[in-house]
């Protein structure tokens, strides 16, 4: 037992000891009952009481701990015999056969079932009662129902040091496979021993994943290559890019070398379209982008550097966190960078300063994702700080929709492959938010708490019904939508077009006005002649500093001249000489305030 | 006698085969091969007897008098007796 607390007194504080002594009872007060006080009092007759006649009962929760079930095929064998026939002997089981087909309660039997059986099988000839009749007849149309998403299944993280899922990649032929990367994002957190491993899980099965993936380093994406389902592109947190072949196993089966990988996690990676099927490329926040082809991994074919001025220095590269690439525009693709700038760039470009096409700003934050519309390409998603905006790439200066300021910070952004005008988002505070704006442009058409920690990643089967979205933990969910949400709704395209004409159209009015004010605001300041000279933004300093000195004096030498002709002429000879050094530095002083008054605003 | 009936089965249009089996699965008599035969017999004889425990659980006075599995490809008809079932699989040509 340890010591809580220790209380010390001095002995002669202590005082007088206690003694303690008996004595009879005393009688201090008695009060007799007053009958007089009964009068009072009216008496109640008769009395309503509750009484309650049950079984006391109480409630008791009990949760059995998980099952863990395998699945297993059995195997039928011949049994049954009577202990005396041995199956194998064919002699035998002929002998028992034909016993039996003496007995006389057989023949009885198969008389009588025979009758009803033949019964049936003649019912079943002469009428299928399986058989469609109204087939002809189009399916009624479905009714309009609220949009709903359901959790089908939850994969949670084998391990139990818990890595968030950072990425997920749906297996490319019928989708029942999901590859999910797990790592620590947070910078140098990572606890010690936390396991490297990715995996691939079956969707039937969420107890265990079906293979593991060993990188050297934790994955941060991880993809399916479109064209060869067994192969998968993995870009690791120290900035290597890895391949595996499932048919080999978990290991490795190829690994770009250290010394010309990025050198800062790989944040994005997308296989390409090509003959070959083996190319791929990166994007990592050292700002570099590099081409890779799977067969000669060693080193990139090729690599960009994210630098907007065009010069190629790695020292102004913007941090690449998202990367995009549609198969129908092979020679474009886009990153998102943390700066919160999307930079548009041509891979045929002939030099590479050509290769940064257009750069478009508008998010406060890193960004997050980056998708086309894949029934617009012109048209695409950016999902970053606390809003997720649509822009046209007609459109430079601004988005041209974008969605309120939530109170939690988003994480990614996909658009469904079914629905024109459905996008779904993932919210640090664990939500699911589907939007469908040709319902409702303001708010989510449905938004679901998937889970209590954030959610980091979200990808769309093609199918647009299943949805998986991994969590902070590495819990990866599963959801399926209503059919309301994946099926294409009748004119949905024509209408979701016209929406972004009209709102390309309206942003391109607002900025051709920007554009008019602006310049209106520079041609005042400047002076009306200087209204030629509105493009030039890059004003040289220095030359006009110089400029307006020499302005400046030559004018006061000018008026210092024009003042002393005008003295000579006027006033006598002494007074002159004293009156002009006064008037002189007076009207110079004055002078020189003048010309400064004048100089200024320039 | 036997034989004429199960003959007169087996002529109808779109009958597969037929097995008569014992309560303790044993196939007593088919038309069908030896392999095939274990297996439907195996497989059936667990399925029937659940059947008839679950009518007669529901009314003590009831009894299993046919059953009827039809699946995409085929149909297994049994009709079930004290001691034998006979079990026909049939094709429902349309």
């Amino acid at each position: 037992m340890e010591i809580v607390y220790v209380y010390v007194k001095k002995r002669s504080e202590f005082g007088k000891q206690c003694n303690f002594s008996d004595r009879q009872a005393e009688l201090n007060i008695d009060i007799s009952p007053n009958p007089e006080l009964a009068l009072q009092f009216v008496e109640r007759n008769p009395v309503d009481t509750g009484i309650q006649c049950s079984a006391s009962m109480s409630e008791h929760e009990a949760n059995t701990e998980r099952f863990e079930m395998e699945t297993r095929g059995v195997n039928h064998v011949e049994g049954g015999w009577p202990k005396d026939v041995n199956p194998l002997e064919l002699e035998q089981t002929i002998r028992f056969r034909k016993k039996v087909e003496k007995d006389e309660n057989y023949i009885n039997a198969i008389m009588q079932l025979g009758s009803i059986m033949e019964h049936c099988i003649k019912q079943n000839n002469a009428i299928d009662i399986y058989q469609e009749y109204f087939d002809d007849e189009e399916e009624v149309e479905v009714t309009e129902e609220a949009p709903s998403a359901k959790t089908i299944n939850v994969f949670r993280d084998p391990q139990d040091i818990k890595r968030t899922a950072t990425h997920v990649s749906w297996h490319p032929d019928g989708n029942r496979k999901l590859a999910v990367a797990y790592s620590c994002l947070n910078f140098q957190r990572a606890p010690a021993g936390m396991s490297h491993e990715s995996y691939i899980w079956d969707l039937e099965n969420p107890n265990r994943p079906e293979i593991a993936l060993k990188p050297p380093s934790p994955l941060v994406t991880l993809e399916y290559n479109p064209k060869d389902s067994h192969v998968l592109l993995g870009g690791c947190y120290n900035g290597q890019i890895a391949c595996w072949d499932t048919r080999k196993g978990s290991l490795v089966a190829e690994l770009s070398t250290i010394e010309f990988s990025h050198r800062d996690p790989v944040y994005g990676s997308i296989w390409l379209q090509s003959k070959t099927g083996t190319e791929c490329f990166s994007a990592s926040t050292d700002g570099q982008v590099m081409w890779w082809d799977i067969r000669k991994i060693s080193e990139p074919t090729e690599v960009v550097v994210m630098d907007i001025s065009r010069k190629e220095l790695l020292e102004n590269a913007l941090g690449a966190i998202s990367l995009e690439f549609e198969s129908t525009l092979p020679t474009k693709f886009m990153v998102g960078t943390e700066q919160g700038i999307v930079i548009s760039c041509n891979r045929k470009a002939k030099t590479p300063a050509e290769k940064i096409v257009c750069t478009f700003s508008g998010h406060h934050g890193p960004i997050y994702a980056l998708q086309r519309n894949p029934f617009y390409p012109k048209n695409f998603l950016t999902v970053g700080d606390w809003t997720a905006r649509i822009w046209s790439e007609d459109s430079r200066e601004s988005s041209i929709m974008w969605t309120k300021y939530h109170m939690a910070y988003l994480t990614d952004g996909a658009w469904s492959p079914i629905r024109p005008a459905v996008f779904f988002t993932t919210k640090m505070d664990g939500t699911l938010d589907i939007w469908d704006f040709v319902f409702k442009q303001c708010d989510p058409a449905l938004s679901l708490k998937v889970c209590d920690e954030a959610l980091c990643c979200l990808r769309v089967q093609d199918t647009g019904c299943l949805i998986a979205c991994g969590s902070q933990l590495g819990t990866t969910t599963l959801l399926e939508v209503s059919s309301g949400l994946s099926t294409l709704q009748r004119n949905e395209r024509n209408i979701a077009s016209s929406i972004f004409e009209r709102e390309t159209r309206r942003e391109k009015i607002l900025e051709a006005r920007h554009r008019e004010m602006r310049l209106k605001e520079k041609g005042r300041a400047e002076g009306k002649d200087e209204d030629q000279r509105e493009d030039e933004l890059v004003v040289d300093l220095d030359g006009l500093v110089a400029k307006a000195e020499e302005e400046f004096f030559s004018v006061i030498f000018q008026e210092l001249k024009k003042k002393e002709a005008e003295a000579m002429e006027k006033k006598p000879k002494q007074q002159r000489k004293s009156s002009d050094m006064d008037d002189v530095e007076e009207r110079e002083g004055g002078s020189e305030e003048e010309v400064e008054g004048e100089e200024v605003p320039t | 006698m036997v034989e004429e009936t199960l003959q007169r089965l087996q002529s109808q249009k779109g009958v597969q085969g037929i097995i008569v089996v014992n309560t303790e699965g044993i196939p007593i008599k088919s038309t069908m091969e030896n392999s095939t035969t274990t297996q439907y017999a195996n497989l059936m004889h667990n399925f029937i007897l659940k059947a008839r425990s679950t009518v007669r659980e529901i009314d003590p006075q009831n009894d299993l008098t046919f059953l009827q599995i039809h699946s995409k490809k085929d149909e297994f008809m049994v009709a079930p007796d004290k001691v034998y079932f006979l079990i026909v699989i049939q094709n429902p040509t349309e």
